[in-house]
């Protein structure tokens, strides 16, 4: 097991207000990038940013949950927590994807899906549900990357595809330590030897294979052009699976667990 | 004449008059919090004055509403490499209430002249948690109904995700995600009931993918829960949040089925529903 400290430390890296931004990092991955908005269902949630780009030839579908960098951004984006608005967004822009064979590249930094009345109301659960349903069955390539945190049910919904990579400086987990300590030890305090117990880090989750591949955090340009090397020859690779076969290893991948 | 004079019984007395009378005669309702006597719950396990179907064991359920049942899968239990004290004791506590050895019971069902595989999960088995054996158990009945072209019901009770298997029990829920795909592809049936409670993990994935969704009367059914949101919203939420007919309204849930009609419910559901060959 990981030591306490090392965990925790993890756990703030993950949550860092360095932290490179969703935003900027889809704009450093891909050119022309072209947002679109809306799940056809009454709602548009700003926490979940949608699209596409172009990787080199290669056109994309991202979807990515998106923090604030500022008080005001934080509170539109609820602080990087989408509503089940998001889920129904991205999941649409998923499938619309996967009718033109479209790879979809998921990036997610969220503490986990936003917990409030109106996401309660509007089916908050049953977004995350059909998100696993439908979405883990579209025969097109999905990578899913956690950038930052990788928090619950809420970033399960977006990290279920053919392959999960992690920054070095991420975390993934059933839920925060901070929630953890409360539940099984009634003290929120214990937050750090909860972390230890997660087992949250990307060095635990690969040994799990929850996880298929550690890559160096990203903080510029250049270093995301490297990471853009990579997504595009793993996307390529999937892209000339036949899409049965895609599904086939993409059922075995979770079958496992 | 003068009355005689009142002495109030001693801490001993109280003790043994507290003892005379029997445990569990009377219990309070926790949904209306009216109190009625245990009796009165009736056959079905239902308030008296509200209707609410009280929580109880898989097992109890399948003697009420199947008229056969064959368990399968019974062995499978928590993995060994959990070994943490205190989740081992809280399992064995589990073990002796439930009379299982994980929080569902699978099993092929029948009711009338209708056969299909059900999954009935236990609120009572550290409160329905979904544990990797849970999830296990849950593909592995679906993956056996789409071979046997069975239409699979299931009973939800739980409070999500199981903490103590950390994120194995996160990956449940796209493993069985898979599996009731695999099922809904080859043209088969799933219904849901949910029971009280259906909370996080559980409606996030399998809970809220049934063809239809039947609910108890005023089961909780939510994600997040209360205390969560609350202390992160600082909102005031009403009584009647997260209950099935407010979830209902918002339209989650096909119908709410008091549990003395699921029995023709769900026989009647399952009739409409029969797989025919179609031939060209």
């Amino acid at each position: 097991m990981v030591q306490q400290q090392d965990a925790f430390a993890a756990v703030k890296a993950a949550r860092s207000t360095a932290k490179i931004p969703i935003q900027t990092l889809i704009d450093d991955l891909v050119t022309d990038f072209f947002p679109l908005h809306g799940d056809r269902a009454g709602g548009d949630d700003p926490a979940m940013i949608g699209g596409i780009g172009q990787l080199r030839e290669m056109p994309v579908t991202i979807v990515g949950i998106q923090k604030g960098t500022n008080t005001q951004e934080n509170i539109d984006r609820h602080f990087g927590s989408a509503l089940p608005e998001g889920y129904r967004k991205s999941l649409r822009l998923m499938k619309e994807a996967a009718k033109f064979h479209r790879p979809v590249l998921a990036l997610i930094n969220t503490p986990g899906a936003f917990p409030d009345k109106h996401s309660e109301d509007f089916g908050q659960g049953e977004a995350i549900a059909r998100s696993l349903l439908e979405g883990m069955q579209l025969p097109t390539p999905i990578l899913s990357i956690i950038v930052g945190e990788g928090g619950s049910g809420g970033a399960l919904a977006l990290a279920c595809g053919d392959e999960v990579w992690m920054f070095e400086h991420s975390t993934y987990a059933i839920l925060s330590p901070e929630g953890y300590a409360s539940i099984m030890w009634k003290d929120a305090a214990k937050a750090p030897a909860a972390a230890a117990k997660l087992g949250l880090t990307p060095k635990e989750l690969l040994a799990e294979h929850v996880v298929d591949r550690v890559i160096t955090e990203v903080t510029n340009q250049t270093e995301a052009a490297d990471l853009a090397t990579a997504i595009h020859a793993r996307l390529t690779t999937l892209l000339a699976l036949p899409p049965a076969e895609l599904l086939t290893r993409r059922q075995a991948r979770y079958r496992k667990f | 004449m003068l009355q005689p004079k009142f002495t109030p019984p001693t801490a001993t007395e109280l003790a043994q008059r507290k003892r005379a009378i029997p445990d569990r005669l009377v219990q309070s309702c926790p949904v209306c919090g009216r109190t009625f006597f245990r009796f009165q719950a009736g056959h079905y396990m239902t308030c008296p004055h509200c209707g609410y179907a009280l929580r109880i064991t898989a097992r109890k359920r399948v003697k009420l509403l199947f008229d056969d049942f064959q368990e399968t899968n019974k062995q499978l239990t928590v993995p060994a490499q959990y070994n943490d004290a205190a989740y081992q004791a809280k399992i064995a506590k589990a073990k002796k209430i439930t009379k299982l050895k994980e929080s569902v019971l699978t099993g092929q069902a029948r009711i009338g002249a209708q056969h299909f595989a059900a999954g009935i999960m236990d609120p009572y088995f550290i409160m329905g948690s979904l544990g990797s054996a849970t999830g296990e158990k849950i593909t592995r009945l679906f993956e056996a109904a789409t071979k046997d072209k069975l239409p699979v019901v299931l009973f939800t009770a739980s409070g999500g995700a199981r903490m103590q298997e950390g994120i194995a029990s996160l990956m449940q829920m796209a493993k069985v995600s898979q599996a009731v795909a695999a099922h809904d592809q080859a043209g088969l049936l799933y219904i849901t009931v949910l029971c009280d409670p259906t909370t996080g993990g559980v409606t996030a994935s399998f809970a809220m993918q049934g063809d239809i969704i039947l609910a108890e009367p005023h089961a909780l059914v939510g994600f997040a829960g209360r205390r969560v949101i609350e202390q992160t919203i600082h909102e005031k939420l009403p009584a009647d949040f997260q209950r099935a007919e407010t979830i209902q309204q918002h339209g989650f849930i096909d119908a709410i089925v008091p549990r003395d009609q699921q029995k023709q419910v769900l026989e009647r559901l399952l009739k409409w529903h029969a797989v025919t060959e179609v031939t060209a």
